[in-house]
């Protein structure tokens, strides 16, 4: 029973050091990435290097995202491993939740003007 | 945990007890990390819902001023390194919190709740110059949706300024408990997602506001 025990506080001493905190130098390499990941956008739009502005908006688009993984990683501590996976579900529901009411939104209400039909002259309200 | 003559029942019984005590012995985490951070998802709801509505109102100007005209990106950019020093200066706390030097998670805190202060009063600053300005979230449907979602974060940012505080007197009365760890690491995963939000912020709003 004893070893039994021991055995037991040993496997969740391993488990309450391999979850939920990182190290200092994930820590610090995630700060590396992310200053990275903030100054280059950043830098783009003030300075506008690029002529192309399409191309600048998909590159800051795209470092944001980055900088969101990276941010997700290092600093919130999401894997595979934490609380037996289920921050990583809950985290992926919320992202679909997310791309479902900001795209739809934007979807929607971007082509509600030319989906109204059209509005005759006597049916608009009089002018002030 | 003897093995001879135990039945299924029984053996059901004891399994379920030994799950129960990992709960409590992992730090008194047990559901509170998972439960926490379902509630950080919503909050992320609540920020998507304001994007959204952001998104959808961004070029409804009603003839007021343009992103362009009163966006600032020089103050955003210091604003943007003051939470992000703030995020790192946390995760010190949180490794000297691993390590059980109570002096120095409160010296990290303190400099982390400095660099929040810092992120609320210039974004205050930003907000009463914008509103001197004449650019007041009556003026049009995009300034309206630009102080719902950035006064939001800020709004969070504040209530994790208090959180930050309580936890300073908390863990300078009681030092660095189970209970107060628990709480640190809470509020750690509250105040990283805070930074998240912001990457969206300076982003939609600010960097592409400008572009366009």
């Amino acid at each position: 029973m004893s070893a039994l025990d021991g055995n037991h506080d040993a496997g969740l001493h391993s488990h309450g050091d391999t979850h939920g905190h990182g190290s200092r130098k994930s820590y610090l390499i995630g700060f590396a990435l992310s200053v990275v990941l903030t100054a280059v956008p950043f830098w783009l739009v003030m300075t506008g290097v690029l002529a192309d502005v399409q191309t600048t908006v998909l590159l800051v688009i795209a470092l944001a995202f980055v900088q969101i993984v990276v941010h997700t990683v290092f600093f919130l501590h999401v894997t595979t491993k934490a609380e037996g996976g289920w921050t990583l579900m809950a985290l992926i529901f919320t992202a679909v939740l997310i791309v479902i009411v900001i795209s739809g939104s934007l979807w929607i209400m971007y082509h509600l003007n030319s989906n109204m039909m059209p509005m005759t002259a006597g049916a608009m309200p009089p002018s002030p | 945990m003897s093995t001879h003559a135990l039945n299924a029942g029984e053996a059901d019984a004891t399994f379920y007890l030994a799950e129960e005590e990992d709960h409590d012995h992992a730090g008194g985490d047990g559901g509170t990390m998972l439960g926490f951070w379902i509630y950080l998802m919503s909050d992320a709801l609540i920020f998507a819902t304001l994007f959204a509505t952001y998104g959808v109102l961004s070029t409804s100007y009603a003839g007021g001023p343009a992103p362009r005209q009163i966006f600032e990106l020089p103050l955003v950019a210091v604003n943007t390194a003051m939470l992000l020093l703030s995020s790192i200066t946390f995760g010190m706390g949180m490794i000297e919190m691993e390590a059980g030097r109570t002096r120095a998670v409160q010296a990290w805190l303190a400099i982390t709740a400095l660099f929040g202060i810092a992120f609320v009063g210039i974004e205050l600053h930003e907000f009463a110059g914008l509103i001197a300005e004449g650019a007041t979230p009556q003026r049009s449907a995009f300034l309206s949706g630009f102080f719902t979602l950035v006064g939001t974060h800020g709004l969070h940012v504040t209530v994790g300024l208090v959180w930050i505080a309580v936890m300073l007197v908390q863990v300078g009365q009681r030092g660095l408990v189970p209970e107060n760890k628990r709480r640190l690491m809470c509020l750690g995963m509250f105040w990283h997602l805070l930074d998240v939000v912001w990457i969206g912020v300076f982003t939609f709003v600010y960097l592409l506001g400008v572009l366009r």
